[in-house]
């Protein structure tokens, strides 16, 4: 009974008060994201993976640092679930902490990059003229650059480690974000309601944030959700190249750059963490995917 | 009879519940210029395209009667609807910024139109598109010929769309509100111009409107549309006779310039005109 | 009230207000007519601080108005867009779109405020935390004029507030706009290409072509066809040709 009155009261096409119009209105997005399989599907496997990784200490079954030398490259089993690497230690615990390392610097670099190049963008493309073409040569010169080795560069000039990385990685990987941004508020900075917001004597920064910059969001949401895996590969990179996740500390990117030459042999060793690597990838796509869907309130 | 439609009705289905947009409407269109008007949302331009059987893909019709020319429209295979679209009959959209090519010149496209329809050398055609800018009275068909969509105005834009419609000798115009995105000066010449080449050609003519008094200068005969009805059909000259109230709120409406109303009368919808 | 003395406006070197002057006294209409392109939305667009690219004098009130305004001028003039469809920001809720000018200016009374704009242009409350895009098209230029007013301005500029609509739809506006220029004292400034709509809530009418004002006169001048300059005649002929019913 009082769930089938407060379900009304968010549902309902009359809302009294601007709180409870708010709640139903992000009731309903949750409703329309339920009804997209795909993106439930997204849904749950990154909030499974989050709490795996998060819960690594209860769940792991070794230490993921222990070696085993006898044991290396041992089959899945009932000792090790996922088998053994190069080294002996248990994969299946080396996942869960990996979990930990590759979601948290992807979630990281997505947290600097966003509202970077966002805010880049948005400035570039509304005020146009100067500001604009000074900041988009400045993202020019970043775009112009190899991605990995201006991260390279950037890791030496720091110390290598995963903070760095993440760092070095964010500096690539903005301006895109700032293009795309750009152009979307290109489209809408000559409409007439912007035009109206000026008309209320709101300040530039306002406008932009509290009116250009939402409607920038949902291709935004989008476009990082499909870069989520080439971001996992950067990060993969530095690593092997000894510039990221410091060994022995476990991250998927890292599993699979030092163990792909048993790729052949001992196939389950680079496929686990590459399983790991794809789920989450595709898990972000569809997430983003219903998202973009649900962001849009036309599509409702 | 050019067009024969009897007991339209065009619906939409969504998850929850069915619209029916079109809701029985029968018209007959012959050699004269029949005027469709109503607000928008009142169903004239899905009643053009179900002619054209150009609907969405989620719209259901059903009609005892659709057929142009003696070809039923709801059976014709896809063939026979392509010699109808385009051919015997020409489509002429609101706005025409969306129907040119904007990176073709406008003397090409309309080149195009003709020899697709018309075949023959490329020469011939350039003339014959020419001459067909001409009859539009584009002033210099010759410059115009080689200008991009984006270089003419909205009104010049209208008459190329015109005149790539005429190209393949239509039996049938429909004109899907032609001069809503244009000025009084050039809405008068517009339809003016279409007014001479259908009485000139021998054709058909459909033009959907919202401009009551306007259609009923450019046409013979006015059927006024009202949530997917046809309320009233009357000869364009007997529009002061008009019986329906709908179709009266609508005169009244109007502001006038030469007896100035102190108040405009609103329209109080009755709920009844939903019916009968 | 509104005094504007050789406006020029031009787009890199193309002039598009070619020394426009005309007076509005306070409570007043002035109808500006022309055909599209003649640069009737352009000397909006100077007056309401919109574009700063203009020269000549614009006073408000007697004030001298530069290029750049102030927040204290824009709670004073007030704009309306011809397409209800496209100055009513898509991801915005009524309420909200309603509540910016009161927060930007600092005006409280939010909530009171919301229900008695969407009151006073006859929207019903439940279209409150409706999307525009859940409207019709006279509703959402109900919802754009009660934003030009909810922050109480004395002058309303009206860029083709009807073009957009049916004439139904229309009519309610105009009737709508006659009621509230009474209720308030407002001054308006009315464009548009359709005479009989000028000429119905505006005593006064400027004609442009070109970039020019060729003619002021008044509307029953107008109405009675004493005009000076042949695009005046020219306009008038065609509208009272378009309105007689056969
Ligand atoms: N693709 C569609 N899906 C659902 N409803 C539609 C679609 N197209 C048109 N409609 C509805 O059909 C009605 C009539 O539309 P239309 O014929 O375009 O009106 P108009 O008289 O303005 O030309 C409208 O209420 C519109 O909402
Ligand atoms: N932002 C702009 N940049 C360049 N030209 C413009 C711009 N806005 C308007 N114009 C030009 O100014 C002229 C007048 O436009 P406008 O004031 O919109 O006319 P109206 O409102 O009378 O239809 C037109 O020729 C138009 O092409
Ligand atoms: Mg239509
Ligand atoms: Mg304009």
């Amino acid at each position: 009974m009082s769930t089938a009155f407060s379900l009304q009261w968010l549902l309902t096409e009359t809302p009294e008060s601007r709180s409870q119009a708010a709640w139903g209105r992000r009731y309903r997005a949750w409703l329309a994201l339920r009804s997209n399989p795909l993106a439930m599907i997204g849904l749950v496997i990154i909030v499974t993976f989050v709490v795996l990784s998060l819960a690594a200490p209860w769940l792991a079954t070794h230490n993921p640092g222990a070696q085993d030398l006898a044991n290396r490259l041992a089959r899945p089993s009932a000792a090790h679930w996922f088998g053994t690497d190069e080294l002996g230690r248990d994969l299946y615990s080396r996942i869960l902490y990996g979990g930990r390392v590759t979601l948290g610097m992807v979630i990281a670099v997505v947290v600097l990059v966003a509202p970077l190049g966002l805010a880049i963008g948005c400035i570039a493309g509304y005020f146009g003229g100067v500001v604009d073409r000074v900041l988009m040569r400045v993202t020019d010169v970043f775009l112009a650059f190899p991605r990995l080795i201006l991260a390279l560069a950037f890791v030496a000039a720091l110390k290598p480690g995963v903070e760095s990385a993440v760092l070095a990685i964010a500096l690539t990987a903005w301006p895109p974000y700032a293009r795309l941004a750009r152009a979307e508020t290109m489209t809408v900075r000559n409409s007439d309601f912007i035009a109206a917001c000026r008309l209320t004597g709101a300040p530039s920064g306002r406008i932009i944030l509290r009116h250009v910059a939402p409607l920038c969001v949902p291709s935004l949401v989008v476009r990082i959700t499909l870069d989520m895996s080439s971001i996992i590969i950067t990060a993969a990179s530095l690593g092997f190249l000894g510039m990221g996740a410091q060994p022995p500390s476990p991250e998927w990117g890292a599993m699979i750059a030092t163990t792909k030459r048993f790729i052949f042999e001992q196939w389950w060793v680079p496929t686990i963490p590459g399983i790991a690597i794809f789920l989450a990838s595709l898990a972000f796509n569809f997430l983003g995917d219903g998202l973009r869907d649900v962001l849009d309130p036309k599509q409702r | 009879m050019l067009v024969d439609i009897q007991n339209l009705r065009i619906a939409f289905e969504t998850r929850t519940s069915v619209f029916e947009a079109v809701r029985g409407v029968s018209l007959n269109i012959g050699t004269e210029k029949l005027g469709i008007v109503g607000e928008s949302g009142s169903g004239k331009s899905l009643t053009a395209r179900a002619l054209m059987r150009l609907l969405p893909t989620n719209a259901r019709v059903t009609a005892d009667r659709l057929t142009f020319d003696g070809v039923d429209i709801l059976k014709a295979d896809e063939r026979a609807m392509l010699r109808i679209r385009g051919k015997r009959a020409g489509f002429i959209l609101q706005d025409p910024k969306y129907s040119l090519n904007p990176v073709m010149t406008i003397g090409r496209q309309v080149t195009e139109a003709w020899r697709t329809h018309k075949g023959g050398g490329r020469k011939e055609a350039k003339e014959a598109a020419i001459d067909l800018l001409a009859q539009v009275r584009i002033r210099e068909p010759r410059r115009v010929y080689d200008l991009y969509p984006h270089e003419v105005s909205g009104g010049m834009g209208q008459r190329i769309m015109i005149a790539m419609m005429l190209a393949p000798d239509p039996q049938l115009l429909i004109a899907d509100e032609p001069t809503s995105a244009l000025d009084a000066t050039v809405q008068a010449e517009i339809l003016r111009l279409m007014e001479d080449l259908v009485s000139q050609r021998g054709m058909g003519l459909l033009l959907i409107s919202h401009d009551l008094p306007l259609v009923s200068h450019f046409c013979d005969r006015v059927a006024v549309m009202y949530a997917g009805r046809v309320v009233e059909e009357l000869a364009a000259g007997d529009l002061s006779k008009a019986q329906h109230p709908y179709t009266r709120g609508l005169l009244n409406c109007l502001p006038s310039l030469i007896h100035p109303k102190p108040r405009l009368p609103v329209l109080n919808r009755d709920e009844a005109w939903l019916k009968s | 009230m509104i005094d504007v003395d050789q406006l020029r406006v031009r787009f890199g070197d193309n002039e598009v207000v070619k020394g426009v002057s005309f007076q509005v006294p306070a409570g007043d209409s002035f109808g500006i007519v022309g055909e599209s392109g003649s640069g009737k939305s352009t000397v909006l667009r100077a007056l309401s601080g919109l574009n700063n690219a203009w020269t000549g004098h614009i006073a408000i009130n007697g004030e001298a108005v530069g290029p750049r305004r102030d927040r204290a001028f824009f709670r004073k003039v007030q704009m309306v867009f011809q397409d209800p469809y496209g100055s009513l920001h898509p991801r915005q809720t009524i309420d909200r779109i309603l509540s910016e000018p009161l927060l930007v200016h600092g005006i409280g009374e939010i909530e009171r405020r919301i229900e008695r704009a969407l009151a006073e242009v006859a929207l019903p409350a439940a279209v409150r935390f409706r999307y525009p895009h859940q409207l019709s098209g006279g509703q959402r230029q109900r919802v754009a004029i009660a934003r030009a007013l909810i922050a109480e301005p004395e002058v309303l500029l009206l860029d083709e507030p009807t073009s957009a609509l049916d004439v139904s739809v229309q009519a309610e506006i105009l009737n709508l706009l006659a009621d509230l220029r009474e209720q308030r004292k407002l001054t308006y400034i009315l464009v548009s290409h359709n005479l009989a709509v000028v000429a119905h809530l505006c005593p006064r009418v400027g004609v442009m072509i070109g970039g020019q004002m060729v003619e002021q006169l008044s509307a029953d001048d107008l109405r009675g066809g004493h005009t000076r300059h042949p695009h005046t005649a020219e306009l008038r002929s065609l509208s009272v040709g378009l309105e007689e019913v056969p």
